[in-house]
């Protein structure tokens, strides 16, 4: 417990010199990329809550980040802007216009009690079934976004959010995800996660109620989805319904698998190592030249490779990089360790 | 007498419709069957096959050979993907397995934009299929591909009907998604059988992806996401696993988005898939073994 | 009788686990020709776990099983079925949803003699009538009995040397009970090789010809029939008594 508390101190600091630092150290092409991955890591560990360590395989995430992306983008568009842009919206929408932080709060909030309602039926289901049903909510929201177009704009660009997301507006909330996963991960209530992913029926057994553990992990998550999708909106500024699609959540999942889906550091690590990769792929995938042979352009081929890779993890080390471990200075080391059934959602 | 027209014509559509989704989702029902795997990359096999037809009838190649090899190569990449990406987690945990079907999605999508580029292509459909019949002065109209593709899809299930019920592979696969190891007490090949399943799967997801495209006039990578998803909801609205089950499904889902589309209001229609979606996730709940077994026990 | 050089069917140390639970510890046991032995003891003593493991389904950590001389340790289930033996499992886990008929004709898929299949099937209908009347029902719609013959019959469809049971008599209303164990009777007396796992230990004493006693995954006894029925430490195995 010393080893963690000490090294997420240090990955604290280590945030906060980032935030502050790195845009005088590093090219603005870097620091992007340094934004995205905390972004990410918000995306990822809010997702970790329930699809690593309770077991929920829900493929719905992206659902709670696109819905608190366009409520918070809803919410900060100043009153012109709602006026020549979404012409239709109801009046007790169209006369405010709300700073970023409350925005970003309503955004969490709202998420959190759409993931209660949603998840008060669908937490029922485990295994295949959760999955295709949450996958179905995705599908549901992405629809409602495309089709409430008086707030949306439909399948139009939804543009003119102002660009607020900042390194230490993203570091600020990931420090705060970070903080708020810890302590519930490694609390009473993470144990009692844990136990109803590892072996449901064992847990109902020994008096956990499993429809409100889950009920709590994927209302938290979907709590920091929102506030993740409205940093997301003030960063892209421009946006439609598809960026918060199958895409992105394939992406999202790629990160929490290889990083190790019982880990808060493998969320991270998972994230860092997916970014970094797709970046290299990217710049290899857009053609290059050597001597006098050229490589052409061969688009999508990046993203084979990390589909082949993703199987790899697959076949060969289905925990991911870090599995159940958390990322812990060594010679501190004393973490009481758990065992881990991987994966398992029975 | 001319809402009854629009009724009947509403039917067709609604059986044309049901057909594609009946012929998706009787693959997908196959896989789950003796695997118990959410095949997600199914959609991408519709894919290879329309792509190879298209390809095919680009080098000249006539409209009906060209679909057959269509389907033999949409088999040939079920083959694959089952060797290549299933076998070796097939005794690995259900997430496990779902996300390395999610991966064999994500490469075969990927791999369609790098060879075929993103954008949408036409399908070059034979003049002659496009050719309609009207009846009732243009009130009933369908195409000929429309009955090449209820003939298809009649014929190719009556053959799957032959095999399941007739031939010991086909009683096999279905004894096999029942009771694993029961089917291998018997002595039945349980690699061969998946293998064959895979197939025999893959096939349909090859003609339904052809006749999908055939329909629509275009192709491109992504195609087969729409129909997967929908091939989902008719599946496990008929009972997942079920043959019998798919094709009621497919039935009932086309007839359903047809009446959304054709009977109610306008301001309704275009929330059409998220009605379906919402079917499927009542059905999920309070109805997990489908309209046919009401009282199946969901596996935990 | 003991002599083990010349059995059809032998195990040598076999030993299984799960995981950190040693389920079988070392059984060596076999079974001549033409004879019928049963396999006691109480719930959990390691029965099924010998059945399951000599069909294939589970694997030994340590230990031979030698069927017609040539060890078959490490074969696949379908090529134990295609040597000759068929196995009866606990809970006839028949396939529901198909027919009787299509469970027979799935019992014999590891056959390819046409004429001697449809003789089999002809066998089996004689042997069990009921089967004939039920053939085109839903398996799963059968009752206990019915479906326990059934069982038998998909077993012996796949025309074995040696027939693995596995509690016949479970689930069977007493009439049934009776009519299965005088078939088993009429397919011993045709020359039919068994082992049997049987609770219910008077039925199974009456039927076999040796028995071996099964406590907590070793073999805690082993004799003829007839000595067996007279030994109190049968039924203190069954109890799980101290030795």
């Amino acid at each position: 417990m010393m080893a963690r508390a000490v090294t997420l101190a240090l990955a604290l600091v280590l945030m906060a010199a980032i935030a502050f630092g790195a845009p005088y150290v590093v090219s603005d092409y870097m620091v992007r990329i340094i934004l995205l991955i905390a972004l990410n890591s918000i995306f990822v560990l809010s997702l970790s809550l329930s699809n690593g360590f309770t077991g929920v395989f829900s493929l719905g995430h992206v659902g709670f980040i696109g819905a608190g992306a366009y409520l918070s983008g809803i919410l900060t568009l100043t009153v012109e802007q709602k006026h020549s842009l979404l012409p239709h919206l109801p009046a007790f929408l169209n006369w405010f216009s709300l700073p970023f932080l409350p925005a970003t709060l309503v955004a969490g909030v709202l998420m959190t009690l759409l993931a209660v309602i949603v998840g008060y039926p669908l937490m029922r289901l485990s295994g295949y079934f959760v999955s295709v049903a949450t996958m179905g909510f995705l599908i549901i929201v992405n629809v409602v976004l495309i089709n409430a177009s008086d707030f949306t704009r439909g399948a139009r660009t939804f543009t003119g959010v102002p660009l607020d997301t900042s390194l230490p507006w993203v570091f600020g909330w990931l420090a705060v995800t970070l903080l708020v996963l810890w302590r519930l991960v490694y609390s009473p209530f993470g144990r009692r996660m844990k136990a109803v992913r590892d072996d449901t029926i064992a847990a109902s057994a020994v008096g956990i109620d499993v429809l409100k553990t889950r009920l709590l992990a994927f209302a938290i998550g979907a709590f920091f989805a929102g506030v993740g999708g409205s940093l997301y909106a003030h960063y892209l500024g421009s946006f439609s319904p598809v960026t918060f699609y199958f895409a992105m959540t394939m992406n999202l999942i790629a990160m929490l698998v290889l990083g190790g889906m019982g880990s808060l550091s493998g969320a991270i690590i998972g994230v860092i190592s997916v970014s970094i990769l797709s970046e290299l792929l990217r710049s290899v995938e857009r053609g290059f030249t050597i001597g006098d042979v050229t490589i052409p352009a061969l688009y999508g081929a990046s993203q084979i490779v990390l589909g082949f890779i993703f199987i790899l993890i697959m076949i060969f080390r289905p925990k991911g990089i870090m599995g159940e471990r958390e990322l812990s200075l060594g010679f501190l080391n004393s973490s009481a360790k758990i065992q881990f059934k991987q994966g398992e959602v029975k | 007498m001319s809402d009854l027209v629009y009724i009947l014509q509403q039917m067709i559509n609604a059986v044309s419709l049901g057909s594609l989704y009946a012929l998706v989702a009787v693959g997908l029902s196959i896989v789950f069957g003796v695997l118990k795997l959410t095949n997600f990359a199914h959609g991408d096999v519709m894919m290879v096959g329309a792509f190879t037809t298209v390809l095919l009838i680009g080098v000249g190649m006539p409209f009906i050979p060209a679909l057959f090899c269509g389907i033999l190569g949409a088999a040939l990449a079920g083959l694959l993907i089952e060797r290549i990406a299933y076998r070796p987690v097939r005794n690995a945990p259900d997430v496990t397995r779902l996300l390395t079907s999610l991966a064999v999605t994500y490469i075969l999508e990927n791999f369609g934009i790098l060879v075929f580029s993103s954008s949408p292509r036409n399908f070059p459909l034979p003049d002659a299929l496009n050719e309609s019949w009207q009846f009732m002065g243009g009130a009933i109209t369908f195409t000929n591909i429309n009955l090449l593709t209820l003939a298809l899809t009649f014929a190719s299930l009556i053959g799957l009907g032959w095999f399941i019920t007739k031939t010991t592979l086909g009683l096999g696969m279905r004894a096999a998604s029942e009771d694993m190891s029961a089917a291998q007490l018997v002595g039945l090949d349980v690699n061969r059988l998946i293998v064959v399943a895979f197939i025999v799967a893959s096939g349909f997801a090859g003609l339904a992806g052809i006749l999908w495209a055939a329909q629509a006039g275009v192709i491109q990578p992504q195609m087969g996401f729409t129909p997967l998803l929908k091939a989902f909801v008719a599946a496990i609205i008929g009972g997942f696993g079920s043959i019998a089950g798919a094709l009621l499904g497919g039935f009932v889902l086309g007839a359903l988005e047809i009446f959304i589309v054709a009977f109610l209001p306008d301001a309704i229609t275009p929330y059409r898939d998220a009605i379906v979606f919402s079917l499927l996730i009542a059905f999920l709940l309070f109805r997990p073994g489908g309209i046919l077994k009401p009282n199946r026990e969901i596996k935990l | 009788m003991n002599d083990s050089h010349s059995a059809m069917f032998k195990l040598q140390g076999l030993q299984v686990r799960f995981g950190a639970v040693r389920a079988l510890k070392g059984i060596s046991l076999h079974v001549n020709q033409g004879e019928v032995v049963a396999l006691l003891g109480a719930n959990g003593a390691g029965k099924s776990t010998t059945l399951r493991t000599i069909s294939g389904l589970s694997r030994p950590s340590a230990g031979n099983i030698f069927f017609a001389g040539q060890s078959i340790t490490t074969f696949p289930s379908t090529k134990i079925v295609r040597l000759g033996i068929a196995h009866s499992p606990e809970g006839r886990r028949l396939f529901g949803g198909l027919t009787v008929a299509e469970n027979l004709r799935l019992g014999s898929c590891s056959r390819s003699d046409t004429d001697g299949i449809a003789a089999d099937t002809e066998r089996m209908f004689s042997l069990f009538p009921i089967l004939r009347e039920r053939r085109p029902q839903l398996a799963g719609t059968l009752s206990g009995g019915e479906q326990q013959q059934l069982a038998l019959a998909r077993a012996l469809m796949a025309a074995p040397k040696l027939l693995l049971l596995d509690e016949p008599s479970l689930g069977v209303a007493p009439l049934l009970v009776k009519h299965i164990f005088e078939a088993l009777a009429e397919l011993k007396r045709q020359g039919m090789t068994m082992l049997l796992v049987e609770q219910n230990m008077k039925l199974a004493l009456k039927l076999a010809d040796r028995a071996y006693v099964l406590r907590t995954g070793s073999i805690a006894l082993h004799g003829s029939s007839a000595e067996l029925l007279s030994d109190d430490r049968v039924a203190q195995a069954y109890l799980g008594a101290a030795q």
